[in-house]
């Protein structure tokens, strides 16, 4: 039987953009521009990489977001994932991680797993925990945050490189993985790549679909709750020097005005 | 009085500054209870009593070096069950934020992670945190079970607080799932002898502009001179000249130290969401037009191999 790689990936406001939150406290994603987040490439890269060891193995990405969210699916359709599911209802909008993983987890049960790799972070929430909580709801080993990973014989086994020391860690199939930006730059579409995406299979899903009930999810359903968001005041334009020769010690001078040294 | 759980972080029994931090904020919400796992917990006891834990909750299994994670999870289930606390607060880290989370989903609550502030409330506790590259600031609560909050490094001070930080055997019964997940083998951190990134109250930080491993002493002299820390952004980490671990930014660490000090730094928005919210900053950068000067209380613009060490001399001047 084929290995089965399920890669979810997150449709994310573009950072170098102007992002904000909506009316209700949520993250806006209808009037900035999106895009696949980048951590969940290396995602991607890892989980084609394990597939190219394997005698025979499916990718599917899986994204859970709105319309647009298609886009993301898109691009990782066309670094050469096989195919893709997105999980779009209106009654997710809202959703807080552990709603999120709920979602997810049922989303990867019905695609069928024996691998999930995810990125290390969506880099708009950037919590970094729903790996963690995905390995929790479908009950198996979570072998996460991991800079290196193969998978061979049932087993994958990986890198972590902690706070305090690194990590080899070891786990039985089926596992949650996720990957950091340290596991090895992402491949970009090719041309061939991009063509080919257009005819792969995108299935779409509803709540309904996976059984979940609108009062587990969205803004009711979350267990948390924004009271209120404020732009932080832009910092009070400081003083900006040109070094003449003196520029060091024009710096010691503020430093010591302001009892650092 | 209400207990609050307090998850202790510590290497071998030493007690890491984050920990003394998260007691300041439970004491806000009512009397800490701390739990300690792993090889060396029982020797946080008087440190953490000294700071306010009334008790400290203590297990040693071996579970916890061997696998993942999860024995950590189950500990802390246990330590609340038995506590029935108000919070649960926990110092952000990355493997802490994992066990956090999994610990709210398994005790029915919500998680909020990386607080730079924690409040009582009228409806429980109140979070403050930071959002798109901390160019916002919310407030959350959890609105459903025990809040577990996890809070980042540096958001309060550490105050001593006599208590009588009696021990407890925590005990502990690991599922099957608990071992899932193997630690192979453990290489410890060699340390640089100088303080921990996220914990220093210096940062200094070297950027592509460094152009070269061997040229970070010279950050590391104007680092050493201020008794700081060393970062680096994700190009010069890139390059090879300095360890991922001392990166700052969306992918390494995030820093909030009372001085951050960047040096041949463009300032991109993956690394200001790791360093926005230092309480003050300066930059040396010879492009007058980076994006980092945006940001500054004070900036140099000019070639850092001048003003760094020129700067370096004149503090140890200044220090004599
Ligand atoms: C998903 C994602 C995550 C990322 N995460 C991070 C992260 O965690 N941390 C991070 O830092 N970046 C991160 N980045 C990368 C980020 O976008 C920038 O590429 C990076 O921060 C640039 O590093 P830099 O400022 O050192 O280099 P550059 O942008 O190349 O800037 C170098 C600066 O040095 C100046 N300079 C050159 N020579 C000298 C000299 N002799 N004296 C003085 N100044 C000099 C130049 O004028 C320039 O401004 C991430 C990117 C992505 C896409
Ligand atoms: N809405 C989503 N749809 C699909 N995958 C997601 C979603 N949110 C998070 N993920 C995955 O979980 C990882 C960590 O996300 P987070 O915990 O939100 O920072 C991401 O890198 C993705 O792989």
């Amino acid at each position: 039987m084929s290995l089965r790689i399920v890669v979810p990936v997150k449709f994310v406001p573009d950072a170098t953009g102007e992002r904000r939150f909506g009316d209700d406290l949520t993250v806006d994603r209808e009037d900035v521009d999106g895009l696949l987040s980048e951590l969940d490439e290396y995602a991607v890269e890892q989980a084609l990489q394990i597939a190219g060891e394997a005698d025979d193995a499916v990718v599917t990405v899986v994204t859970v977001g709105p319309e647009d969210a298609r886009d993301a699916l898109r691009k990782a359709l066309s670094m050469g994932a096989d195919k893709a599911v997105h999980v779009e209802d209106d009654d997710v909008h809202g959703s807080d991680v552990i709603a999120t993983s709920l979602v997810l987890a049922k989303a990867v049960e019905k695609t069928g797993f024996d691998v999930v790799v995810c990125g290390m972070a969506s880099t708009d929430g950037t919590m970094g925990v729903l790996p963690a909580l995905l390995a929790e709801r479908l009950g198996v080993p979570q072998v996460t945050l991991l800079s290196e990973v193969s998978v061979s014989g049932g087993v994958v086994s990986g890198r972590r490189d902690g706070d305090a020391a690194t990590e080899r860690l070891e786990a039985s199939l089926p596992a949650v993985v996720s990957v950091t930006d340290q596991s090895g730059e992402a491949r970009y579409p090719s041309f061939k790549g991009i063509m080919a995406a257009k005819k792969k299979p995108v299935e779409s899903l509803d709540l309904d679909d996976l059984g979940i009930g609108a009062d587990e999810v969205g803004l009711g359903g979350s267990w948390t709750l924004v009271e209120s968001a404020a732009e932080r005041p832009a910092r009070t334009a400081g003083t900006v020097v040109k070094d003449e020769g003196e520029g060091g010690r024009q710096l010691a001078e503020f430093l010591a005005g302001q009892k650092f040294i | 009085m209400a207990d609050v759980v307090v998850y202790v972080d510590h290497v071998d029994g030493a007690v890491r500054k984050p920990t003394l931090e998260l007691l300041t904020l439970a004491r806000r919400l009512g009397e800490p209870v701390a739990v300690a796992l792993g090889a060396g917990a029982a020797g946080t006891a008087r440190v953490l009593g000294e700071h306010g834990a009334v008790r400290v909750l203590v297990s040693e299994a071996a579970e916890f070096g061997e696998f993942l994670v999860v024995p950590k999870v189950e500990a802390l289930q246990a330590a609340v069950e038995a506590v029935s606390p108000v919070a649960v607060l926990v110092a952000s880290s990355a493997e802490a934020k994992e066990v956090a989370a999994r610990l709210a989903l398994r005790i029915g609550s919500g998680v909020l992670t990386d607080a730079v502030d924690v409040e009582a409330g009228a409806e429980g506790p109140v979070a403050t945190q930071s959002a798109f590259a901390a160019s916002f600031t919310t407030k959350s609560r959890v609105s459903r079970g025990v809040p577990v909050i996890t809070v980042k490094p540096n958001s309060a001070p550490v105050e001593p607080s006599p208590a009588a930080g009696a021990v407890e055997e925590l005990s502990v019964s690991f599922s099957e799932g608990a071992r899932g997940t193997k630690v192979v083998s453990r290489t410890p951190r060699e340390s640089s002898g100088r303080p921990e990134l996220t914990e220093a109250a210096i940062v200094v930080s070297g950027g592509r502009g460094v152009n070269g491993a061997e040229n970070f002493a010279v950050i590391e002299a104007l680092a050493d001179s201020l008794g700081a820390a060393v970062g680096a952004s994700r190009a010069a980490v890139d390059a090879g000249w300095y360890p991922h671990t001392n990166q700052v930014g969306q992918t390494g660490k995030s820093v909030s130290p009372q001085l951050y000090i960047a040096s041949g730094i463009s300032g991109a928005i993956q690394h200001r969401a790791g360093m926005q919210t230092s309480k003050t900053i300066v930059a040396v950068n010879k492009d007058a037009e980076a994006p980092i000067f945006d940001l500054v209380d004070y900036g140099v613009v000019g070639d850092l191999f001048d003003v760094v060490p020129q700067l370096t001399e004149e503090i140890k001047t200044r220090k004599g």
